[in-house]
């Protein structure tokens, strides 16, 4: 996917973890956010794309779009 | 006047490194020109990885504890005392009940790591944990007199420390469960928060044939949300919800609120930089072990590696020479795969770990370890 016009809520850097990290970062943000809210998670660490979608399709939660346009990712989620 | 080091922590990591320190500026010490400070707000000692050992009877939390002015070289000031405060702009730190505040020139935070159950509700109340003296005695008190039903040991909070002891504390359970008859009426469960058995995918291929011989059951991408201490039962963000009898879990971890206080990390934790180990939101901190944001295991192993580099770049720094000792993320780590039997890995940041085969000898030589790691404390091994 490409870039977004997204306005996310918070962003989350994880550029520079290693793996788990990222996802680990992102689950620790899901836990203290409010229905509705968007992060924006940075990674750069390849394994993040299928972590983090994988983690997705055991919630609720919506992966809205990944925005490879950079030099990592960023996976913009909605939480549930 | 002398120049001054002030460390914070007399964990592994301060400790090692006061006691570095100590050696590698003997002269500059003796003669005024440096002063090294640790303080730490209990006058022990503590060595952690006791406690795995705690909850199956095999060592008392009195094994892993040394007054540590009987573990730090004589030319240290050795301060019992907690810093509330850290202003790294006026290089100065807080005391809870010190006089006055205490200037430095050189910061070191090895704060290391704090427990935080509260974070998830009902774990207080009704988790157990080996991750603290208190907590391994009351889970050594529930296992001895579980004869049956449900064993859960459910990993939360990330980063905790020591990540190997979660695999290592279900395979002592199964093993230990087995010699006593009891392994048929005690279902064991580890439940881990991404989607394998550990974080390092190479650790996590490791075990995860090793639990299903065992017949452990493994939960994976289990996020904990809350715990029900009157139904017994631990639900997760991703809506699994386990029954337990027994509930042994690693609670979420923090550093210490001065880091935060103070602008240097998020979640007690300092950003550093993992080469050089140097904070990156302000000047003249170091950071090492638990409280440094290297991405490595919260390990023993590090910490004492990483004191070694931070010793020789202040030592570069106070006789005026560029600092170049850098941290390539050495970590070895014993796991325990039974009462008798371990593995062993070392990694750093460009190799991956491989887990040795299981053997008695490296189990054997785990235990030995423990015995000499007073030594490690006191600079010599």
């Amino acid at each position: 996917m490409a870039e977004t016009d997204i306005d996310p809520t918070d962003t989350v850097d994880a550029r520079g973890a290693a793996c788990p990290g990222p996802l680990m970062d992102l689950i620790g943000w899901v836990r203290s956010a409010d229905p509705g809210d968007v992060v924006l998670l940075l990674s750069d660490n390849d394994r993040s794309l299928t972590d983090v979608s994988e983690w997705i399709d055991e919630t609720d939660n919506d992966l809205l779009a990944v925005d490879e346009s950079g030099d990592g990712y960023g996976f913009y989620v909605e939480v549930a | 006047m002398a120049e001054h080091v002030a460390i914070l922590g007399g964990g592994t990591g301060g400790t090692v490194l006061a006691n570095d320190l100590a050696d590698r500026l003997d002269a500059e010490i003796d003669a005024g020109d440096v002063e090294v400070t640790l303080i730490n707000d209990d006058p022990d000692h503590v060595y952690k990885p006791v406690w795995l050992y705690v909850p199956f009877g095999q060592r008392e939390p009195p094994d892993g504890r040394r007054p540590l002015r009987e573990l730090v070289d004589d030319r240290i000031d050795l301060t019992i005392d907690r810093v509330t405060g850290i202003d790294a702009d006026a290089k100065e730190l807080a005391l809870r009940d010190g006089p006055g505040s205490l200037a430095y020139d050189h910061l070191v935070v090895a704060t290391g790591s704090t427990l935080a159950p509260a974070e998830i509700p009902g774990l207080a109340e009704a988790g157990h944990d080996y991750y603290s003296e208190s907590g391994a005695l009351a889970l050594r008190d529930e296992l001895l007199s579980m004869t049956e039903g449900h064993l859960v040991l459910s990993v939360i909070g990330t980063p905790h420390m020591c990540p190997a002891a979660p695999l290592e504390f279900v395979f002592m359970a199964d093993d230990w469960l087995r010699e006593r008859g009891l392994r048929d009426e005690v279902d064991v469960t580890y439940t881990y928060p991404i989607n394998r058995v550990h974080g390092n995918p190479h650790i996590g291929e490791w075990a995860e044939p090793i639990m299903e011989e065992r017949d452990i059951d493994t939960e994976t991408f289990f996020n904990a949300e809350s715990v029900d201490p009157d139904a017994k039962t631990i639900t997760s963000m991703e809506g699994t919800e386990l029954d337990y009898d027994l509930l042994a879990a690693i609670p979420p971890h923090r550093g210490v609120d001065a880091v935060d206080e103070a602008g240097l990390g998020d979640r007690g934790w300092v950003d550093v930089d993992k080469h050089t180990l140097e904070a990156e939101r302000a000047d003249d901190v170091y950071a090492l072990g638990d409280a440094a944001t290297t991405g490595v295991p919260k390990a023993g192993s590090v910490a004492h590696y990483q004191a070694g580099v931070v010793a020789e770049r202040l030592a570069s720094e106070v006789r005026g020479r560029p600092a170049t000792a850098t941290y390539d993320g050495k970590t070895l780590c014993f796991i325990e795969t039974g009462m008798d039997a371990a593995s062993f890995v070392e990694f750093d940041y460009e190799n991956a770990p491989s887990p040795a085969p299981a053997s008695e000898k490296l189990h054997w030589s785990k235990l030995a370890y423990n015995e000499s790691y007073w030594l490690t404390a006191r600079g010599l091994l």
